[in-house]
């Protein structure tokens, strides 16, 4: 075959590739891809199996300090369906041929990003019931787009994913309503947490649509079915009246329904920050990091265990037979 | 020190009795019944299941893309196979 | 004849079975997040809520036994270390995954004995939670196990945290089995369990997977006990204040 041939070849590909996209089809394992797709895919996926997994950090920080055991149980098991969709998405990412040991070699090399998000510290009770209802509520928004995701095993982790966070949201809100409901001293925890958490939950869906360079691509893929903009409307306008039930205030004086538009409007985002969080200058970027890697550093003797005893089984087995 | 990475297992759980055990997703686990655990603790969590199987990855046969005409157009043009082929009057019953 | 009440028994006896329950929990609790990986991280997590859940169980009942309309938030955030009656080794901290792996197995085959046992209680309360626990208990005990043999039997560094894990709990094994006036109170009226028994059926279990593991178990130099008067090491009053600190800051409100 000429060269000739093989680019032609790979135009017939990507051409039948995307009909079959443009059809509705989803693509699995095994299909032929542009390896754009399959790299954007990986990124994204392991991108947000890494938001999971370091997203136990903050909430985490809770667990033994929760104010009842009924909070305690249900952050516990909220904080352990982290870790179960980074292992859902985890498996996603290892269908398209990165492996698990990959991807966290380059979490913890820096060369990986996770949601920024997570870089913001947990200072009070209060930030953990914000958590759970405006940066779920955030990524829940993202996630059912995601849904109907071109790429099958990442749509059925997300599908798996969506069933298991409706309660993350709810427990959420839940918790902060008993703060907006408790004494001043709660209010006041509970105000300061939306302070804090508002801009940062905006941010989540990445920058708005004219800065956002890989979002043509991935929407003509179907990996993204709906822009950052878009997506973050959604959320605004589904959480302002949450904060007014609440009783607290939109940390944005110029957040106002516009009633020609529909939607609510709101102020100048403060992308400088944004962009610092990402480059790592954020505040925990560091904590967050150190704490994963102490993590995966300390279990290496268990995994070389378990592996060792895995053989030295197998062995006696083979002896045996 | 070297990184110790353990393998992948494919993951079956079957929901409840009568039927099929369903793939849905996969764990790392250095041996079988560790990986049964893992599976049990990983994907049953909310009662899903109540019988589990898994399988070393690398254990699995799988059919290829390329494999798609030969494997399964032949199929396609044996519509006698199927119940809608036939033309059974109304009023014939119990068919 | 004991002046304790069977009443004021049954309910030191529940309190003691929740405590127990509530700070290993705690301590297993402080792994999420940062498990060896994340399948046991996960792991870790499921044994954990499960603790929790049972001392949820056990203190509400203790609170009514008790009749003071103390729930089960007032009986774990609002009594002081001395009232705490956990066994010490409970409270210790987790260390490392091998220290963790030894309590919690130690623990583990504890629980699995006992409330196998206490599910013949004459309290039928009592029985039902023991009924529902000991389903736990199998399989924490399986799990855990399977880990003591992976880390006895894995790499010489393993076995070598292992027998130091062993080395470091040993001192706090035998207060587990010992019987006091509650203890008597509670057997004699058809309610509690002989920890005797529990004893002997938690040497043989843990001498097999021991065998399996390539460990052995040592008798201790000298035991430590008092947890169950409230004697506790230093270590109670850290997890304290951690745990209870905004219920402390906040009495009195909900969450």
């Amino acid at each position: 075959m000429t060269p000739q041939d093989q680019v032609v070849d790979i135009d017939a590909l990507e051409k039948e590739f995307q009909e079959r996209i443009d059809a509705e089809k989803k693509i699995e394992p095994k299909d032929w891809m542009p390896e754009a797709y399959r790299r954007t895919l990986i990124r994204q996926i392991s991108q947000h199996a890494h938001s999971e997994v370091v997203g136990q950090l903050p909430e985490g920080n809770w667990i033994t300090r929760a104010p009842s055991l009924r909070r305690k149980a249900i952050l516990l098991a909220k904080v352990q369906d982290e870790a179960g969709h980074g292992l859902y998405l985890y498996s996603a990412a290892e269908t398209l041929g990165s492996s698990r040991e990959q991807m966290i070699d380059d979490l913890h090399a820096g060369k990986a990003k996770y949601s920024s998000i997570f870089n913001y510290p947990t200072l009070s009770w209060a930030d953990v019931p914000a958590i759970g209802w405006l940066v779920d509520g955030a990524a829940i928004v993202n996630q059912v787009a995601l849904c109907r995701t071109s790429y099958g095993p990442y749509s059925r982790a997300m599908i798996r994913v969506c069933k298991e966070e409706s309660f993350h949201a709810r427990q959420g809100f839940e918790g902060m309503l008993a703060l907006a409901r408790g004494n001043e001293a709660q209010k006041k925890m509970c105000q300061d947490a939306i302070n804090r958490y508002w801009w940062p939950a905006l941010m989540m869906f990445g920058p708005s649509d004219a800065e956002s360079p890989n979002s043509a691509q991935s929407m003509k893929w179907k990996i993204k079915r709906f822009s950052n903009d878009e997506l973050r409307q959604k959320f605004v306008d589904q959480t302002v009246p949450q904060i007014e039930y609440l009783g607290m205030e939109v940390p944005d004086p110029d957040c106002k329904w516009n009633e020609e538009r529909g939607h609510y409007d709101i102020g100048e985002m403060p992308w400088e920050e944004f962009f610092a969080v990402i480059k790592g200058h954020g505040p925990c970027n560091h904590e967050r990091l150190q704490a994963r890697q102490k993590a995966h550093d300390e279990g290496n003797w268990v995994r070389e265990a378990a592996l060792a005893y895995q053989k030295k089984q197998a062995d006696k087995k083979q002896s045996v037979a | 020190m070297v990184d110790q990475y353990l393998p992948l297992w494919e993951v079956f759980v079957r929901s409840k009795r009568g039927m099929d055990h369903k793939h849905c997703g996969s764990v790392h686990a250095a041996d079988a019944e560790q990986a049964l655990q893992y599976a049990r603790d990983v994907y049953t969590r909310r009662s899903e299941g109540n019988s589990i199987w898994v399988v070393e990855a690398t254990h699995i046969v799988a059919s290829q893309p390329d494999d798609q005409e030969a494997f399964f157009e032949p199929a396609d043009d044996k519509v006698y196979r199927h119940a809608t082929f036939y033309d059974v009057p109304a009023d014939v019953k119990h068919m | 004849m004991s002046d304790l009440t069977q009443q004021e028994a049954l309910f030191t006896y529940t309190l003691r079975l929740a405590d127990n329950a509530l700070i290993l929990g705690h301590r297993l609790s402080e792994w999420c997040g940062h498990g060896p990986f994340l399948e046991e991280d996960i792991g870790v997590i499921n044994t954990a809520l499960d603790l929790l859940g049972r001392c949820r169980m056990l203190y509400s009942y203790a609170g009514e036994v008790e009749g003071k309309g103390r729930d089960e938030d007032d009986l774990a955030f609002h009594r002081d270390e001395r009232e705490f009656t956990n066994y010490l080794l409970m409270e210790q901290p987790k260390g490392d995954f091998a220290y963790t792996t030894i309590r919690q197995f130690y623990a583990d085959v504890w629980n699995l004995h006992f409330y196998t046992e206490l599910c013949n209680s004459k309290d039928e309360t009592l029985a039902a939670i023991a009924r529902k626990v000991v389903k736990e208990c199998r399989y924490h005990f399986r799990h855990n196990a399977e880990w003591v043999k992976r880390l006895g039997d894995g790499t010489e560094e393993s076995h070598q945290r292992m027998n130091d894990a062993i080395a470091e709990a040993s001192r706090f094994v035998n207060e587990m089995f010992e019987m006091d006036e509650v203890d008597q109170v509670m057997v004699d009226a058809g309610v509690g369990v002989d920890l005797n028994v529990v004893k002997e059926k938690w040497i043989a279990s843990v001498d097999q997977v021991f065998a399996d593991a390539t460990l052995q178990r040592p008798e201790p130099e000298y035991d430590r006990s008092g947890g169950r008067k409230g004697l506790h090491t230093e270590q109670l009053g850290f997890l304290l204040a951690e745990m209870q600190y905004v219920q402390r800051c906040h009495p009195g409100l909900q969450w």
